[in-house]
């Protein structure tokens, strides 16, 4: 056991890789949190989407959620690997083939949220704000979608522990994350147990610690 | 877009060979860690309702710590760090016998034990406590009103968030690519890097993976009609 492999490695690890501060376009957080930002919003429209009332809107949404969620998030990864620089026709760094794949994979979860949570808003809130006057969009904006917003929140922060917790697996196309730093510092300095148990515990006290965040939410929620 | 579509790759040559195998290694791979998750699942999810402390707290620590980790670090760790603690002759033997394989087995089963400990405890809780009252009031010790009354019934509640834990399972044995398990993910990646026909090899492993989760689900949901028991269905909806 030689920890000091840690302390040698300690702004290449945390900086780089988990922060993404440094030579490489990297880092957990800096994947992490605008995929969550953006696959909410898209998941957003998706989850409205398979409320609609036209087939046409409704069916394609359907079939999104289906497919991203039939299909592992390697595989997805993949494709966009492959299908993004072919489609545009110029090479793209790993951060913005790996952004786009968890984008459109996370929507359909995210999707999911938003549909369960639109649905758990009482059917005479729309009825009411509708008698008022308000148009279909209107109520949608001012009615539904803050209470549902409201009733995601615990879901929402559980599945940004799964994303966050997903991330990880930019890696395996080259991506410097936290666990691709890991994985770099062991090629050179051959210390498998103590890095990977390192980055273990780094993940595990942002996860731990979200999941009591969500857990109290969940519980202010009850309670208000 | 300049790509010329060649899907005779798909058939001529090895890819199809290529393929099947992914599909069984698959197919193996999860059903060995499904078996070690449901196990250690049971248990810890048992664990965690229990009377006493210290039993609570050690499945407790299991879930907690395994749950929130990523699936890759448990491979990674599993693969290259516990073998560099066994003695030397088992890390040979294990390294003679498809480590890759033991290593990613271990690590899937482990992270969805965690998970499927989850799910088993919701169900436990969502049985009304005279159950185990009255189970116990028959003579039955702790650990026989568990086994023989609490746990069947948990199970059996359970089955619909189980379908979807399974799912998951199925799909996140594509991680185990990255220790060299020759999975559906790997081959279809060999595939594309002997044909150079990317979207043909992707088409196809995608295919095979979303038909194996329709039929999984569909044998589950045929599981889940036989086994529901009447007045009681979807009472353990957690997750």
């Amino acid at each position: 056991m030689d920890f000091g492999v840690i302390e040698r490695n300690w702004s290449f690890l945390l900086g780089q890789g988990f922060i993404g501060l440094g030579a490489f376009a990297g880092g957990t957080l800096r994947l992490a949190v605008p995929a969550l930002a953006l696959g909410f919003v898209l998941g957003l429209f998706i989850g409205i989407a398979r409320l609609a009332r036209s087939r046409w809107v409704r069916i394609p949404a359907t079939l999104y959620v289906e497919f991203f969620r039939g299909v592992p998030l390697v595989m997805v990864i993949f494709w966009f690997w492959f299908i993004l620089p072919q489609a545009l026709g110029v090479a793209l760094p790993e951060y913005g083939i790996a952004l786009t794949a968890f984008v459109v994979f996370e929507a359909a979860y995210f999707g999911e949220i938003v549909r369960a949570g639109v649905q758990s808003v009482p059917r005479g809130e729309v009825e009411a704000a509708l008698s008022s006057g308000l148009g279909q969009a209107q109520t949608m904006r001012h009615v539904v979608l803050p209470q549902a917003l409201r009733n995601m929140i615990p879901a929402l922060v559980t599945q940004f522990i799964v994303l966050f917790k997903d991330t990880s697996l930019a890696s395996i196309i080259g991506y410097v994350d936290l666990t691709k730093a890991a994985q770099i510092v062991n090629n050179r300095e051959i210390r498998p147990f103590e890095l990977y148990l390192f980055i273990a515990v780094i993940y595990w006290l942002c996860a731990y610690g979200m999941s009591r965040y969500a857990g109290y939410l969940e519980r202010q929620l009850a309670t208000a | 877009m300049k790509y010329t579509f060649d899907w005779s790759v798909l058939w001529s040559g090895q890819a199809g060979l290529w393929l099947l195998q992914g599909l069984l290694t698959t197919l193996a791979i999860s059903a060995v860690a499904w078996l070690i998750a449901l196990a250690l699942g049971i248990v810890a999810g048992a664990l965690r309702t229990a009377r006493f402390a210290p039993l609570r707290i050690i499945a407790t620590a299991y879930v907690e710590f395994f749950r929130n980790v990523p699936l890759l670090v448990w491979m990674f760790f599993f693969y290259f760090a516990v073998p560099t603690l066994l003695p030397q002759p088992v890390q040979e033997w294990l390294y003679d016998h498809g480590a890759e394989f033991s290593a990613g087995t271990a690590a899937l089963g482990v992270y969805h034990g965690a998970r499927f400990s989850e799910m088993i405890r919701a169900g436990i809780q969502s049985i009304p406590k005279t159950q185990l009252e009255a189970a116990l009031s028959t003579g039955l010790s702790a650990a026989q009103a568990y086994r023989l009354v609490i746990l069947p019934i948990a199970l059996r509640l359970i089955v619909p968030p189980l379908t979807n834990e399974t799912l998951n399972l199925l799909k996140n044995s594509s991680v185990a690519l990255t220790i060299g398990v020759a999975e559906l993910t790997f081959q279809t990646r060999q595939i594309e890097t002997y044909t150079a026909k990317a979207i043909e090899a992707l088409t196809a492993g995608t295919l095979i993976y979303l038909i194996l989760c329709l039929a999984i689900a569909r044998a589950m949901a045929h599981v889940e009609r036989r086994f529901a028991i009447p007045g009681m269905v979807g009472s353990a909806a957690e997750k």
